[in-house]
């Protein structure tokens, strides 16, 4: 218990970043396997049968799988220390040069998103908690809990096809689909935003009723503070610690929830591509995706994790 | 009745050594007491003498022959929270009868049931009651019997009357003294409370950081003690000299 | 069951979820003709009276297909439930079935693919299984799996620590038993209403797949592929993509209410009664700190309002150290929150007058002189300070707060004060978090954080329970030490007798909400008048208890704080009690609140 304070964010530092290589070597391995573990023979699955003998082989060739299998893996790490994703097998394109160029969209759409949940999640959820507090303010609490049961019961896409019925094919007010202007952005960063805006202010509101119940808070109260010290100074940080805990998973969520949103605004990202890969049977292609979203999420929770570890110091030393 | 040994035993975490070559005998019809502060590793030994806690090195003998870790142990342990050590959705008469030995017929199980349920002094009509419906001290009592109900040579008390209320904590401590004078059992009693210990128990073990540090029968050990802990221990359980 | 059905959330998701499940058993039947029936002359048609949102490009009637689809929805949804529940079960009894070491293999592979959202997984395994119904099935069975197996395997480790796991190993319990009689009936409930609500979940992951062109291929339909042959259409034809989604909407919800109204079991307390016509008021005790005049307090509970404390009358003098004794119900420490003025609504705390360090604690506001007259101390040091600020700056608090000082000159303070208390070398821990704290460290410097204003009265709350008997003792001294600096009084709650005659110069002794004794401490443990105090101190062993003797014992169980008898509270166990101490309560009369008081057992 009782460690110096200097060793204790180096130790953090070493766990946090073995466990981030171990899930990049699970993530890797994972989508390595991918293409051996669909069953037949997938560039023949790929190309149809109609394709002729040769060609299936000069494929098969290319994509090394006529190697044993470890030393596809060994040449597949190589290539992926090189940053090497290898070509599509429709478009003939380099994989990696596809994702960097679908990459920044999705990614905005994503960060976008991101602070758009947490910034509406925060306040509602701590003015939800001090309002419906102890039985108190009944009609807020059902009307609350019952918006955000329902809200977040639509899908992202459900969301998105209401928002493009509502605001873009009734009203025009915002464009339909494509990404060109600013107001562009409004409907798909809305459309993923809410479904997590909604399961955070729910878990805020939650965990913050369960910290005011806190011995500490208790002891705050003994010293006479003011209401908005007490919660603003000795709830909050402790209800977001433990709201980033239960949450940072619906947060990762969104990453994944691109691909759906995506396909709903004809937004030229890498959900768009990783569909019609998957539909095309175009193996590198997906394999790449996978492999970014992927990363994208380890990113997420590792920054998750971290933040945590800055607001409660225990997380740095526990197990977390 | 039966003598445990504990000959020399360590229990090891990691680098964080629990228990230190401890070396205790509890010999037949005895109560050894075994009193210590939080984190001295009480609950360790006896943990360990029923297989809950690895032993790192050492041996624990049941009248010299190593206790079994599977299967029903000979040694039976009594818990100090009553409202975890009773399972919520299973009556009272079922857990009793889980720990029984072979698979008793119904007759013989009501009646074995109801046997030890008196011998708790507890209503034979309380088996067919849930934990909820049972005050603390009741299912301590019950908790009792299911060890009981084991046949057990040893019987280990962890704690068992800490989370009581004191006008229930007597009563169990009564019952504990009547058992032992009734039926003739070995057992240690842990407890961090020296008067509790010393009403209960013949001999006294003093256990700190992980080693035992005085033991012998409890009149001397309280009366005249002999290290400076115990000293320590005992000037805390009296009365503060000055009043203000 | 009943009492999730009684709640408005309730009822609407079990009704809703049996339309849901009606439609997806008798919708093929009934509307399946309809459903398949081409209608050339009638190709893309808007809503209409004979079409309610219109028909497809085969003209056929959408909202029948909408009710067909029901059932591949549900069905699918369902299978892919049960696979997640199945191998997420599996998983998560790992360490329990598979033995320590592969079991802690299989949690550490959860743990890493859980960090993984399900969509993505179910992309992943969309890949290995192709496109199509049984594929995507699969794959939102398998992706679901990981977050099952975390959350069996969390319930199980939770019930593994239990006593009675470890009483029934060594009782010679088998694993698989142990599994199906302990571990199992005792997560179910959590489990179902998680599977309730991982069912909606899925179905909505499912639309999205079929949704797409991952999911369910023509010419079979699920709701989620007659949104994505909606879409298309949505500008002339929006019904078409909104139909299948309000369905969707509907039976996701009718999971999530199910499930969400029998999570929450509704342990509503009920409101309490309008209160009574306020007691006169009256004036507080001279030359006293605290001055309390029929206190009463109620707490609204499940069964009905709690009297936990029904009309207690005492004062403390300047100085003076008063203990209060009674067991667990006895309302010792809800007394001690209410003079601390601790207690909030719905709590009811009622008066004639209830005075501290000057301040009316029955007038409303926020008692800021309190702040610095008043020091309180928890029983529990490991929860009472705040894990999310170093120790220093939560006592520094105090005086920036209060005392108009700087943040230096308060943290200086703070430090002093730790210095005060017996905290070696305080600035370095003033630093730290209250984690890396003892116990009976931090123990001490709560008592420090009283000390950073000018305290009148301590008001000190099992202070030593949660300690070890060393440390114990250490905080007892250090808090009559601090009484002989400061001058200030002591109000100490205990269910110890020996810790209260310690300190204290004058004991109350509480049963059942009411003082039943009040007499010098030195007398506790000879002359007492109350049948209860007797049995009390003679119930507890000390280190001169007559070891021939079996220890006094109070027979039955301490009163239920809902049910108040009209008479005496303690007759039911009491040895002397006869008919008028059943009917009439004893009032505190001479420092006893008896009708035999004094009289031999």
């Amino acid at each position: 218990m009782k460690k110096p304070a200097a060793g204790r964010w180096p130790r953090f530092a070493l766990r946090r970043a073995a466990r981030l290589l171990v899930s990049l070597w699970v993530l890797v391995t994972a989508s390595f396997l991918m293409i051996h573990l669909v069953p037949g023979d997938p560039v023949r699955a790929a190309l149809g049968p109609t394709a002729p003998a040769d060609l299936v082989l000069a494929h098969e060739e290319e994509l090394g799988l006529l190697d044993p299998l470890w030393q596809q893996y060994a040449s597949f790490l190589g290539r992926l220390v090189r940053g090497d994703l290898g070509v599509s097998i429709a478009s003939r394109l380099s994989v990696g040069e596809t994702i960097a160029q679908q990459l920044p969209a999705t990614a905005e759409l994503a960060v976008l998103a991101f602070l758009l949940s947490v910034a509406v999640a925060v306040p509602v959820g701590v003015g939800m908690a001090v309002l419906t507090r102890r039985g108190r303010g009944r009609r807020a609490e059902l009307a609350f809990t019952g918006t955000n049961v329902v809200v977040s019961a639509i899908p992202d896409f459900l969301l998105g096809v209401g928002l493009v019925y509502l605001l873009a094919v009734q009203t025009h007010v915002f464009p339909v689909a494509g990404r060109a202007g600013p107001d562009s952005y409004v409907l798909p960063v809305l459309a993923l935003a809410i479904g997590p805006a909604a399961v955070l202010s729910r878990i805020v509101r939650v965990e913050m009723l369960a910290v005011m119940e806190a011995d500490y808070i208790r002891t705050a109260r003994a010293k006479r503070l003011t209401p908005v010290r007490l919660h603003l100074v000795h709830a909050l940080p402790n209800a977001v610690t433990a709201t980033l805990t239960i949450g940072g998973l619906a947060l990762s969520a969104l990453v994944a929830g691109t691909v759906l949103v995506e396909n709903v605004f004809a937004w030229p990202g890498l959900g768009s591509s990783i569909v019609s890969s998957i539909v095309a049977k175009d193996y590198p292609l997906v394999q790449g995706t996978v492999l970014v979203y992927g990363v994208g999420v380890l990113l997420i929770n590792t920054l998750v994790d971290v933040v945590l570890a800055l607001l409660d110091p225990r997380s740095a030393i526990g197990e977390a | 009745m039966s003598t445990l040994t504990f000959h020399e035993v360590s229990v090891r975490y990691g680098a964080h050594t629990v228990l230190h070559e401890v070396s205790l005998e509890v010999g037949a019809g005895r109560t050894v007491g075994l009193v210590g502060e939080s984190g001295c590793g009480k609950s360790t030994l006896a943990r360990a003498a029923v297989g809950l806690a690895p032993v790192t090195s050492g041996a624990i003998l049941l009248d010299g022959r190593p206790v079994p870790s599977r299967g029903r142990r000979p040694v039976q342990m009594v818990f100090q929270d009553p409202y975890s050590s009773l399972d919520p959705r299973m009556t009272v008469g079922d857990s009793i009868a889980e720990a029984m030995p072979g698979r008793p017929g119904r007759m013989e199980r009501q009646t074995e049931i109801a046997r030890l349920l008196g011998l708790v002094h507890l209503d034979a009509a309380r088996a067919g009651d849930l934990p909820g419906q049972l005050s603390g001290g009741q299912r301590q009592r019950v908790a009792l019997a299911r060890a009981l109900a084991a046949r057990p040579r040893v019987i280990l008390a962890d704690e068992i009357t800490s989370a009581l209320d004191v006008s229930v904590q007597g009563a169990v401590l009564n019952l504990i003294r009547d058992m032992r004078r009734d039926l003739g059992l070995s057992m240690l009693f842990i407890s961090h409370n020296l008067a509790v210990v010393r009403y209960v128990a013949d001999h006294v073990a003093v256990l700190h950081a992980g080693r035992i540090v005085e033991h012998g029968p409890t009149a001397r050990v309280l009366g005249d003690p002999r290290h400076d802990y115990t000293r320590h221990l005992l000037a805390s359980a009296h009365p503060l000299k000055e009043h203000t | 069951m009943r009492a999730a059905l009684r709640r408005p959330v309730g009822l609407a998701g079990v009704v809703l979820l049996v339309l849901v499940l009606a439609a997806a058993v008798f919708g093929p039947v009934v509307w399946g003709d309809r459903a398949t029936a081409v209608d050339t002359a009638d190709l893309l048609a808007g809503p209409s009276a004979e079409h309610w949102i219109g028909t497809d490009n085969l003209g056929r009637d959408l909202f029948a297909r909408v009710l067909v689809a029901a059932r591949l929805s549900i069905l699918l949804a369902l299978a892919a439930t049960a696979i997640s529940m199945v191998l997420g079960f599996l998983l998560g009894a790992a360490p329990m079935l598979a033995g320590r070491r592969l079991g802690r293999l299989i949690t550490a592979a959860v743990n890493v693919l859980v960090a993984f959202p399900g969509l993505l997984l179910v992309l992943f395994f969309a890949v290995v299984f192709g496109v199509g119904a049984r594929g995507a099935a699969l794959a939102v069975g398998l992706a679901g799996a990981p977050a099952f197996a975390r959350l069996c395997h969390t319930l199980i480790a939770g019930i593994s620590e239990r006593d009675y796991v470890a009483a029934a190993r060594i009782a010679g319990v088998g694993r698989v038993r142990m599994l199906l009689r302990h571990v199992l009936p005792n997560i179910a409930e959590p489990v179902i209403v998680y599977a309730t609500m991982a069912a909606g979940g899925v179905l909505l992951t499912f639309a999205g797949l079929s949704f797409l062109g991952l999911g369910v291929q023509a010419p079979d339909y699920d709701w989620g592929r007659l949104m994505q042959d909606g879409l298309n259409g949505i500008y002339i034809h929006p019904l078409a993509a909104l139909g299948p989604g309000i369905a969707v909407v509907l039976a996701g919800l009718a999971f999530n209410l199910t499930g969400e109204a029998f999570a929450s079991a509704p342990r509503r307390a009920h409101v309490l009664p309008k209160a009574g016509q306020p007691a006169p008021a009256t004036a507080p005790a001279a030359g006293s700190v605290l001055s309390a005049d029929d206190l009463r307090v109620t707490i609204p509970g499940p069964n009905g309002p709690i009297h936990a404390v029904r009309g207690v009358t005492f004062a403390v003098g300047d100085g003076e150290a008063v203990g209060v004794v009674g067991e667990s119900g006895s309302g010792k420490s809800v007394t001690a929150l209410a003079v601390a003025g601790l207690l909030e609504p719905p709590v009811r705390v009622e008066a004639a007058h209830l005075v501290v360090a000057g301040e009316d604690l029955l007038a409303p506001g926020a008692h800021r002189r309190l702040g610095t007259a008043l020091a309180v101390v928890f029983q529990d040091p490991m929860t009472s300070f705040n894990p999310a600020h170093r120790v220093g700056p939560q006592l520094a608090e105090v005086s920036r707060f209060h005392q108009g000082m700087g943040r230096k000159a308060a943290f200086a303070r703070a430090v002093d004060r730790l210095n005060a208390v017996r905290i070696g070398d305080p600035a370095r821990r003033a630093r730290q978090y209250p984690f890396e704290f003892s116990g009976g460290m931090r123990q001490r410097a709560m008592i420090g954080m009283g000390l950073m204003g000018d305290p009148r009265l301590i008001v000190a709350d099992e202070p030593t329970t949660a300690l070890d008997v060393t440390v114990q003792r250490q905080v007892l001294e250090l808090l009559a030490d601090v009484r002989r600096e400061t001058g200030a009084a002591l109000l100490l709650i205990s269910h110890d007798v020996s810790v209260v005659t310690d300190v204290c110069d004058r004991v109350l002794v509480m049963y059942a909400g009411r003082v039943v004794e009040e007499l010098p401490a030195k007398d506790l443990r000879t002359l007492a008048r109350h049948p209860y105090t007797r049995a009390l101190v003679a119930a507890v062993p000390d280190m001169e208890t007559d070891l021939d003797r079996p220890l006094a014992v109070i027979p039955g169980l301490p009163v239920d704080p809902v049910e108040t008898p009209a008479g005496c509270a303690f007759a039911p166990r009491c040895p002397l009690a006869d008919d008028h101490c059943r009917t009439v309560a004893p009032p505190l009369l001479d420092g006893v609140a008896c009708h035999k008081a004094g009289e031999a057992p």
